[in-house]
């Protein structure tokens, strides 16, 4: 299975095997990961799996979609390498991907 | 309401349900407020989301209206903005369409683009840094309000906790004159109450209270506009170039959203838990054994309370869903009420059950881009609220049943009578 590599805003690190097709949110709140709620249940409708996309996985990880880029407006600390990780899909291209989480989810 | 006896809520319930099962579909009006006065529409709408779950009303008291009651259909309208309108000018966020003449235009009934660029404004409020900072505050509060309440004798919970506790809230955000500090509270009662039912003030009435809480609070705006700007939301709005040219009806519309959301709401939350938890003796049991448990019974609370029944939308083109024709123009209207009781998301979902997976998985705050800007607030006062209780005593015993709001929008109660055991 992909490793997803998320970074908590204190820096500790959870390396977890999401399963392809398998959000990075989801793959967080199932494994306890902190740091992402994912209140809407995956349907990009809150804003609370707001993740800053590592630098060397941007490209291979996609562009927001228009309802994606409408939500993240009310995110806390929005950067051009922000995404929410119910939008991302953990698949082998994925392997090893990197997102840190922000100091707060609202 | 003085004749009706001490609930339990199942006898009205099961005349009700009798009820709720033998009409004709087409007939089944989800806005009569009696249904919420009388806590007997839970059959409606569980009848609604098996056998019709988008369903029109022809004849509804505001209006013909689409109702939508099942929890994915709502999330599906909720998060379609592009199809589904919240401007005031086609009638607003409630089944009862804003009044034509007196227009409120506030960011929740708006679309984009106006609507972001006026959220954005008051949304620092709200920020986890200045939630941080306001929950020493707002903490020291609540300790001052349940050090002072009377123990061993019968109280109304409503007015000496929950309605007391949010006003000094939004009091604090707004930085209101404290003294004047019930004022907030009679506004926010004026901006929902319908006077289409008997003893509610007229609308003539109700629009010259609104035009009053415009007046005081153009005081407060030019006494801060030309100062610093401040930390409160009257600076905020009065300072942000997305919202210091409001016209003065934009500048109440926005008032009383933020007064509404901001009391309200957490207000009959407040009142709704202290019920549930009563109703519920092994949960209060559980929450005594482990006050951690307060994390995520708040957003149960929340859910189980849903204290907006519902938020409505105005079709801008023809759609066609779940094998129904909904047309540009209709009205429609997503129960939050129903949908946060809706099986098919929700497991168990008529327990109230403190200790839930996934709490947050549910529809009172809305979702897309209208969610509730204040909902961390929210959780964060009923938490604070909870923790207090929880340090003082064992038990709040419920000594008979609510008064509720007859509304089928502001889903709360007017009286809990209470009492602390010596």
């Amino acid at each position: 299975m992909p490793i997803v590599n998320y970074i908590e805003h204190d820096g500790t690190t959870h390396a977890i095997d999401v399963a392809t097709g398998v959000s990075l949110m989801e793959g967080a709140v199932s494994n306890g990961v902190p740091g992402i709620d994912g209140d809407c249940g995956g349907n990009c409708a809150c804003a609370t799996c707001h993740v800053h996309v590592d630098a060397a996985w941007l490209d291979r990880t996609g562009e927001r979609t228009e309802m994606e880029a409408a939500m993240l407006e009310f995110a806390e600390g929005v950067a051009p390498d922000s995404r929410l990780c119910c939008q991302i899909m953990a698949s082998e291209a994925l392997d090893g991907v990197v997102v840190r989480m922000p100091a707060g989810q609202h | 309401m003085a004749t009706r006896a001490i609930e339990p809520d199942f006898d009205p319930l099961a005349e009700a349900r009798a009820e709720a099962y033998a009409m004709p579909l087409a007939d089944i009006d989800m806005t009569d407020p009696e249904r919420f006065r009388n806590n007997t529409h839970w059959p409606f709408f569980e009848r609604l989301r098996n056998e019709a779950p988008v369903h029109y009303c022809a004849n509804g008291r505001f209006g013909p209206y689409w109702s939508i009651t099942r929890y994915a259909d709502i999330m599906a309208i909720d998060t379609d903005h592009q199809r589904f309108s919240s401007d005031a000018h086609l009638g607003g966020i409630t089944a009862r369409d804003m009044d034509k003449d007196f227009i409120l235009p506030m960011f929740i009934a708006m679309d984009q683009p106006k609507h972001d660029v006026q959220r954005k404004a008051v949304s620092p409020i709200v920020s986890p840094l200045n939630l941080a900072k306001m929950e020493v505050l707002i903490r020291e509060r609540a300790q001052t309000i349940f050090d002072n309440l009377p123990i061993g004798e019968t109280f109304d919970w409503v007015d000496r906790v929950s309605v007391e506790l949010t006003t000094q809230m939004l009091a604090t955000l707004f930085d209101f004159p404290w003294e004047d500090r019930r004022k907030l509270t009679f506004w926010s009662d004026m901006a929902t109450k319908d006077e289409t039912i008997p003893g509610n003030p007229t609308k003539a009435e109700r629009e010259g209270y609104l035009l009053e809480c415009l007046m005081y609070f153009t005081g407060l705006w030019n006494e801060r506009v030309n100062k610093e700007p401040g930390n409160d939301l009257v600076s905020m709005l009065a300072h942000n170039p997305a919202t210091r040219d409001m016209i003065p009806m934009e500048y109440l519309g926005n008032l009383i959203l933020l007064i509404v959301g901001g009391n309200d709401t957490t207000r009959n939350s407040i009142t709704g838990g202290l019920l549930a938890l009563s109703e519920n003796p092994d949960q209060y049991a559980k929450l005594r054994a482990n006050p951690a448990l307060v994390e995520t019974m708040v957003p149960e609370i929340v859910r189980y309370q849903t204290p907006l029944a519902h938020m409505r939308r105005t079709a801008l083109e023809d759609v066609e869903f779940q094998g129904q024709s909904i047309k540009k123009g209709d009205r429609v209207v997503m129960w939050y009420v129903s949908g946060n009781r809706d099986e098919r998301a929700i497991e168990n979902p008529n327990a109230f059950i403190i200790d839930r997976a996934r709490p947050r998985q549910h529809l009172s705050f809305g979702f897309g881009i209208h969610r509730c800007v204040g909902n961390r607030l929210a959780e964060m006062q009923l938490r604070i609220v909870w923790e207090e209780i929880l340090k003082r005593w064992p038990k709040i015993e419920v000594m008979g049943a609510p008064t509720r709001v007859p509304s089928a929008f502001v889903k709360g109660y007017e009286t809990l009578p209470v009492r602390i055991p010596a």
